[in-house]
């Protein structure tokens, strides 16, 4: 891996040990790389931090936000904005597209499976229980047929890159996967304030998202009697949900109304939104509400955000639903460890991106394993998301690993390990210099009849030194994430 | 496109009604302060009085005087006919309507917010005073602005524009209010030479000065400024002009968009209307200016009632 010349504010960086997204070697792209680089070195510190500054100003500003509530006020965060883009190359962005459109194809075709004939619990490829025993696998959805077999139409692939610069897939999210609009913010963002920045590259454009989106919404909507399009709405549980702006940014970009459960009325298994002129029909619902409260009747009796009659609409075929009901049981880390199997299965293919190396605990083998090398492994409970409840064992002190030891021993089924990776870096902006920080990918697909991987994704860029967790609850940023052109 | 959500119609009468009112809440206090240059601590009280806020005030405060006063309508988020109150209403109808409200507008309200959010008590003295409220009305005129620049003439224009006109519509009534209050201890002081002052200060208040000045040339007179304010059927702020445009956008509603609710609305406005163009200012002045300005307002409430039912139930 050659090192680039670099000068100016690059001068001091150092990439270390880790793949860097901006200086390490590359198959594709060189060119424009090169001319990232050099005009990143000419920039002064003083005018990156200014404009740095301003761009976080015009998030807060235009409250591209999560908002945090306390006791008696609502607190708006921008998620914190890197201005220097992370960039990734034809050749590599080929091999995610593909890899995405793999994963999801084989994600969909479990689902059908699991909520139909079982053929892969059947035949021992997963173990049943783990998908029966689920706290996200659904009954209600037995025998249930979404158009297109299509369950997750909206997917996020958390990708990482390991040191010989290798793509790895890190985790998948099949439910309400998040921060779409960050990329397509950030982007605008970028383009006012680094036009200097981005001039003469052929950078893909990411702002088609919501088009694509409506249009899978469209293509997975109920047959319609008479003439006209079908009615998309997007659910959200409101303004005090945390991720109310990309609820927002979500139904401003197709177009279509922000609803709450209370707008939305089932009669006679329809599903119908409150207007000033009376009941209209909706036809597909794109929710941002986890399962357990759309529906008080099926699921959580004390949801107020939900819809009493919604799974009967839908499972009369009446509405359709994004992503479907279900979808839990396979985005989970323990079925995670299964899906290379999943997607040879399915598609008779290996996959295109590889997971991480991982050890199942509730086979004695993974068990024992990890218990042996707790000083090397990342542990993680199967059930949490949002970077909770993890230990990353070398960073660990002996006394975390230990009362981490008796917690695993305790219930090994709830936990998978995973070899240390050395996260790839990108250089990123701090108060004194340009140094590098740990960064993954969450490309996002969106499927109706086919499926369409947004260019590029969210990168999450962990800000503190050192620091390999990147989310936004635990000092995660987002940088701009460039695909360029072939 | 099909008709807008219920909850959205009433989100947007809100908006246009709270962004109005916060215009307006600056005018009453900037006046008030000028008035009260040369005149008694007794205007501050009146500003508590035309609010009905009396006794949430006095639980709060031994004295309404300008301290008090500003104190309790600037910066008391307790207080819910305060600016911050106000504005963090604004905000939260806002931030319900963002997919509908162009990306400016929604940015406009949220800086008018978080600006609010850093104004100190030692903000609200002497010349500093004018200035957050100047800076107010402002905001409120620069989202005025982008409104009319960005949001679509469809359904649910009608509906911010219908809370906004009818919140005007109140607002004018209680800025007269005020001058009434004052005038009350001395009739027969109206035609001097500091009452001509503050009904100069009344008009410019309501940004109607000039407007008044071109319609009635050199001559001044307490009748003639309330009657300019509640039945002048040009100026934008008068109470005859607001009610006609609130009956013409309902018209519009039940018209163009075929919407069914509204009926009792339109009666009242009807009512209203037949009753501002029969009564003249003396008569007006002869029953009491206040008993009528409190009779706009209860007529007022009861349409905004009657829309709410027709239009955006809870």
């Amino acid at each position: 891996m050659g090192e680039r010349g670099i000068g100016g504010l690059m001068a001091g960086y150092d990439r270390g040990a880790f793949f860097c997204e901006l200086t390490s070697q590359r198959t594709s792209n060189e060119a424009e790389i090169a001319t990232v680089l050099s005009r990143l070195g000419a920039l002064d510190f003083a005018d990156l931090s200014r404009r740095s500054a301003d761009a976080e100003r015009e998030l807060f500003n235009l409250g591209i936000t999560f908002t945090v509530y306390s006791e008696r006020d609502s607190i708006d965060r921008i998620l914190p904005f890197d201005v220097i883009p992370r960039v990734i190359t034809a050749d590599e962005w080929q091999v995610i597209e593909a890899g995405v459109i793999q994963r999801v194809q084989a994600i969909n075709l479990f689902l059908y499976d699991v909520y139909h004939d079982q053929k892969i619990l059947k035949d021992g490829i997963v173990p049943a229980e783990l998908v029966l025993g689920n706290p996200n696998y659904r009954p209600e959805m037995k025998g249930v047929d979404v158009a297109h077999g299509t369950y997750a139409h909206v997917a996020g692939i958390d990708l990482i890159r390991d040191e010989a610069g290798i793509f790895r897939v890190l985790e998948d999210n099949a439910r309400t996967p998040s921060g779409v609009s960050y990329v397509v913010e950030n982007r605008t963002l970028m383009m006012r304030a680094f036009p200097d920045l981005m001039a003469d590259l052929k950078i893909r454009p990411v702002d088609d998202y919501g088009i694509r989106l409506h249009a899978a919404m469209a293509a997975v909507a109920p047959k319609l009697a008479g003439q006209g399009d079908p009615q998309v709405v997007l659910l959200s549980p409101g303004i005090y949900n945390s991720a109310f702006f990309e609820h927002v940014f979500l139904a401003r970009e197709m177009g279509v109304p922000l609803v709450v459960g209370s707008d939305l009325v089932v009669d006679d298994d329809k599903v119908f939104m409150r207007t000033t002129g009376g009941l209209e029909r909706v036809h597909t619902i794109y929710r941002r509400l986890n399962d357990e409260f759309i529906d008080p009747e099926v699921f959580r009796a004390d949801s107020l955000l939900g819809v009493p009659g919604l799974m009967r609409a839908y499972r009369a075929g009446n509405v359709a639903l994004a992503n479907a009901v279900g979808t839990g049981v396979a985005d989970d880390k323990a079925v995670y460890a299964y899906m290379p199997r999943i997607i040879q299965y399915y598609l008779k293919e290996d996959a295109i991106l590889p997971n991480v190396e991982t050890f199942i605990c509730r086979e004695k083998e993974g068990l024992d394993y990890t218990l042996d090398r707790l000083d090397q492994l990342v542990v993680k409970p199967v059930g949490e998301s949002g970077g909770y409840g993890l230990l990353i064992g070398p960073k660990a002190s002996a006394a975390e690993r230990e009362e981490f030891r008796a917690k695993l021993k305790a219930d090994p089924a709830n936990y998978i390990s995973q070899p240390m990776i050395g996260l790839s870096v990108a250089p990123t902006l701090n108060s004194t210099s340009v140094a590098p920080r740990h960064v993954d990918l969450r490309p996002f697909a969106v499927t109706g009849q086919t499926t369409w991987v947004l260019p590029g994704g969210l990168t999450r860029v962990a800000l503190r030194e050192g620091s390999i967790v990147v989310n936004s609850s635990q000092g995660g940023g987002s940088k701009d994430s460039w695909v360029l052109g072939a | 496109m099909g008709n807008l959500l219920a909850r959205s119609a009433g989100n947007l009468f809100w908006l246009g009604r709270y962004l109005e009112r916060i215009e307006n809440l600056a005018r009453t206090i900037e006046i008030t302060e000028t008035f009260s240059r040369d005149s008694s601590a007794r205007n501050w009280l009146s500003v508590v009085q035309i609010n009905a806020d009396e006794k949430r005030f006095f639980e709060k405060h031994a004295v309404a005087d300008a301290l008090s006063v500003i104190g309790f309508y600037m910066l008391d988020p307790d207080n819910p006919t305060s600016v911050p109150t106000s504005l963090q209403a604004a905000h939260q109808n806002a931030r319900a309507l963002r997919p509908i409200l162009s990306i400016e507008m929604w940015e406009q309200v949220n800086v008018m917010r978080n600006h609010w959010r850093s104004v100190l008590a030692s903000d609200l003295t002497g010349p500093g005073m004018a200035r957050l409220c100047r800076r107010l009305r402002d905001q409120c005129q620069v989202a005025e602005g982008i409104v009319e620049g960005s949001f679509s003439h469809d359904e649910g224009w009608h509906y911010y524009r219908i809370g906004k006109t009818i919140e005007r519509a109140d607002q004018i009534t209680r800025l007269l209010d005020i001058k009434y209050h004052l005038l009350l201890p001395s009739v027969e002081a109206v035609g001097s030479a500091l009452d001509a002052s503050q009904w100069n200060a009344l008009l410019r208040a309501a940004n109607g000065y000039q407007a008044f000045r071109r319609v009635h040339q050199g001559r001044l007179s307490p009748a003639a400024v309330a009657g300019f304010l509640l039945f002048s059927d040009s100026f934008p702020r008068s109470v005859t002009h607001c009610v006609r445009q609130v009956a013409y956008m309902l018209t519009q509603l039940r018209s163009r968009y075929r919407l069914s609710g509204g009926i009792a609305a339109e009666d009242k406005l009807d009512e209203m209307r037949a009753v501002l163009s029969d009564l003249t200012m003396e008569q007006i002045i002869d029953r009491g200016l206040h008993e009528f300005l409190d009779w706009v307002q209860n007529r007022l409430g009861a349409i905004s009632a009657d829309l709410r039912d027709g239009f955006f139930p809870d």
